[in-house]
C-alpha cells in the first residue's frame, strides 16, 4: 500500500519480484544495487542462508525523483522462490504496489514457472488483491542461455493480462532497469488514477 | 484497483512526533520509530547514529509478519509484544494495529518500564492513524488533491 507522508514530501512504493527458486530476482536487485549512485540508494538486505539462496527476503530502497515536489521512494523487495518457503512469499507481498514476476526461460524451467505464477495469484487472491488489476510486468529472464524457449512461446504461455514483456539477462544487467522502470511506471500512473 | 494509499498529513505526522518524543524521554530509551506493518518507516525520533532507518523499519516488519504467522500456528491470533534482548541493546517492537511501535533500550530503562509506556503511547499513537487511515481515503477522492495534479509527463520525466 502505497504510503503518502506529506510532512517529509515522500511517496513510497513496494514492488516485489516474484518468480522460481534460481530465476533471477535477487540478481535483478543486485544489479539495480550495484548500478544506482549511493544517494539514490539505502542498503541492499538479503537475509539467504548460507548457500546464497533467499531465505526470508532481499530488500533495497530506491528513490527515483521528485514528482510535484514529492521524492517518489520505491521499496524493492524478492521473495524465496524455493517450493518451501511459500509461507515467507505471503507475507512479503501484504502491501504491494507493483509485481515483476522473472521467469527462467530455459525449458527445463517450464513447469516451475508455471507453478509459482499459479502460487502468486494464489497469494495475491489470498492478501485481496488480484493480478487482474495490480500493476505487474513480465521478465524473460537468462535469454543468453543455449536451452532458452523462444520469447513469443514463452510469453504466450506465461502471459496473464497483456502485460509488457521484457527479455533480460539480469547477470549482465541487460533488461533489469527496463523492467522496473515499466513496473514503476504502471504503479504511479495507478496511484493517479485510483 | 489499487488499495487507497495512507496519507499523513504534517499535523498527524507532529503529533505522531511528539508521541514518540514523549514516550523516548519517559522510558528512557535510546531511540523510538513507527513502522507500517509493510515496512515503511513512519517517524523515528532518538539516538539512531547511523542506523539505516528505511532498513530498520524492513526488518522490523518481517520480524512482526513471520512471528505473526507462527502465533497462528499456535492458536494466537497475533503476539501483541516482541521483545529482542542482547548484551547492550534491546528491541521491543508492539504491534498497534497497522503500526509497530519500536523501542530501542539499553542499562538506563527496563523492559518492564518500556511495555507499560509503550502500551500509553500505544492509544494515542492508534487514535492518531485511525484518524489518518479515514481521511486518506477522503483526501484521495478530492478532485482538488494532490494526485489530480500529477500528469503523464511528470511520471515520465522521473526515467529520463
Amino acid at each position: 500500500m502505497t504510503f503518502i507522508n506529506y510532512a517529509s514530501r515522500e511517496i513510497n512504493c513496494k514492488i516485489v519480484y516474484y518468480g522460481p527458486g534460481l530465476c533471477g530476482k535477487t540478481t535483478n536487485l543486485q544489479h539495480i544495487y550495484d548500478s544506482t549512485s549511493p544517494q539514490a540508494k539505502g542498503k541492499l538486505i538479503s537475509l539467504a542462508t548460507e548457500t546464497d539462496r533467499t531465505l526470508f527476503f532481499d530488500f533495497m530502497p530506491l528513490e527515483l525523483g521528485t514528482v510535484r515536489g514529492f521524492k517518489t521512494r520505491f521499496h524493492l523487495y524478492t521473495v524465496p522462490g524455493q517450493v518451501y518457503y511459500d509461507a515467507s512469499r505471503k507475507l512479503i507481498l501484504k502491501g504491494v504496489d507493483g509485481v515483476v514476476f522473472v521467469a527462467d526461460s530455459q525449458e527445463e524451467r517450464i513447469d516451475a514457472n508455471i507453478e509459482s505464477l499459479e502460487n502468486l495469484q494464489e497469494n495475491l487472491a489470498a492478501q485481496g488483491y488480484d493480478l487482474a488489476t495490480i500493476p505487474y510486468v513480465l521478465q524473460l529472464n537468462k535469454r543468453d542461455l543455449p536451452n532458452v524457449i523462444p520469447v513469443d512461446e514463452l510469453s504466450a504461455e506465461l502471459q496473464v493480462k497483456g502485460e509488457p514483456v521484457f527479455e533480460a539477462v539480469a547477470a549482465t544487467g541487460e533488461g533489469v532497469f527496463d523492467t522496473l522502470k515499466a513496473v514503476a511506471k504502471q504503479v504511479l500512473t495507478e496511484l493517479r488514477k485510483a | 484497483m489499487a488499495e487507497t494509499p495512507f496519507i499523513l498529513q504534517e499535523r498527524q505526522f507532529q503529533r505522531v512526533k511528539n508521541v514518540l518524543v514523549r514516550l523516548c524521554v519517559e522510558c528512557a530509551a535510546r531511540a523510538v520509530f513507527l513502522v507500517d506493518r509493510d515496512g515503511q518507516p513512519i517517524a523515528f525520533h532518538g539516538d539512531i547514529g547511523e542506523m539505516d532507518t528505511t532498513s530498520f523499519g524492513s526488518l522490523a516488519a518481517g520480524n512482526v509478519a513471520a512471528t505473526s504467522s507462527m502465533a497462528k500456528m499456535i492458536g494466537e491470533e497475533v503476539f501483541p509484544g516482541v521483545v529482542h534482548e542482547g548484551e547492550r541493546e534491546s528491541i521491543y517492537i508492539s504491534v498497534i494495529g497497522r503500526s509497530l511501535l519500536v523501542v530501542v533500550f539499553d542499562e538506563r530503562s527496563t523492559l518492564g518500564l518500556v511495555k507499560i509506556r509503550s502500551k500509553r503511547a500505544s492509544y494515542e499513537l492508534a487514535s492518531i492513524l485511525d484518524e489518518a487511515v479515514a481521511e486518506s481515503a477522503s483526501l484521495k477522492a478530492s478532485s482538488d488533491g494532490f494526485f489530480a495534479e500529477i500528469t503523464d509527463d511528470d511520471i515520465d520525466s522521473l526515467f529520463n
